[in-house]
């Protein structure tokens, strides 16, 4: 087995990587009405940053960012964001999953609360694929991480 | 035998070519696909999406719009999925305390 010493140069590059993939992965989640993007994407990008500080950084540093058990109930609260866009617009008097009745502060036409209602969605995509990406890297490296 | 594999492939590529000749080009007005009405009289659905999807949801974007309102039920399902794939994950990755 080969020895194992840090290297302050991947943590540092990773250091300086990190935050700027995942501004871009929030820049591409809530500029997914504009151009190419979406949930799936930015959630994508999102893990892929975090996962990049667990890479480098081992278990003790990448607990400071996101500990290991708040993946799991946070992929479960970006499935229930979603679900729960669709309830509340049937509660307000609507069909399931059509925002034009959701209660948003404000007076707004119907097609800007499906952009609202939209947008809300998107998010809690985001949120539960990030989740998830980082919950199964976790679960695959537990007992084999020595950092 | 590889003599016959290469005819096979070359057939296969050669009826894929002449199938794609009659495609209607991109954006031709007047392919069917791009009508208001299709042959059976039925109204089309992506006509409607390009017409509407501004005026509905207020977002230029009509890709997103297809995927988070039109078709939104398509996109939890989608979400569930990847929900029950990680948690299988979590499950067969696990490790359990040996008894």
């Amino acid at each position: 087995m080969r020895a194992r010493f840090e290297s302050p140069i991947v943590l540092l590059g990773s250091r300086l990587l990190s935050p700027y993939i995942m501004l871009f992965g929030i820049y591409v989640i809530f500029h997914g009405h504009y151009s190419p993007g979406g949930g799936f994407q930015g959630g994508a990008l999102l893990a892929a940053s975090i996962i990049l500080i667990r890479l480098s950084g081992g278990r003790i540093i990448s607990r400071l960012q996101v500990q290991e058990f708040f993946t799991t109930p946070l992929a479960a609260i970006g499935v229930i964001v979603f679900f729960g866009t669709g309830i509340v617009a049937m509660l307000f008097g609507s069909y399931f999953m059509d925002y034009h009745a959701l209660p948003f502060p404000g007076e707004m036409t119907p097609a800007e609360l499906r952009y609202y209602g939209i947008l809300v969605i998107e998010i809690g995509i985001g949120i539960a694929v990030m989740a998830i990406l980082v919950m199964i890297y976790d679960h695959m490296v537990r007992g084999e991480d020595y950092a | 035998m590889k003599f016959v594999k290469y005819l096979i492939l070359i057939a296969f590529a050669g009826l894929l070519i002449y199938g794609s000749l009659d495609l209607p080009d991109r954006g031709d007005p007047d392919a069917w696909l791009h009508q208001q009405e299709s042959i059976t009289g039925t109204e089309v659905a992506g006509n409607y999406f390009i017409r509407q999807a501004y005026i509905d949801a207020n977002t230029p974007n009509m890709v997103t719009v297809v995927l988070g309102d039109y078709r939104s039920v398509d996109t939890l399902g989608e979400q569930v999925v990847v929900f029950a794939a990680g948690l299988i994950c979590l499950l067969i990755l696990r490790r359990y305390r040996e008894i």
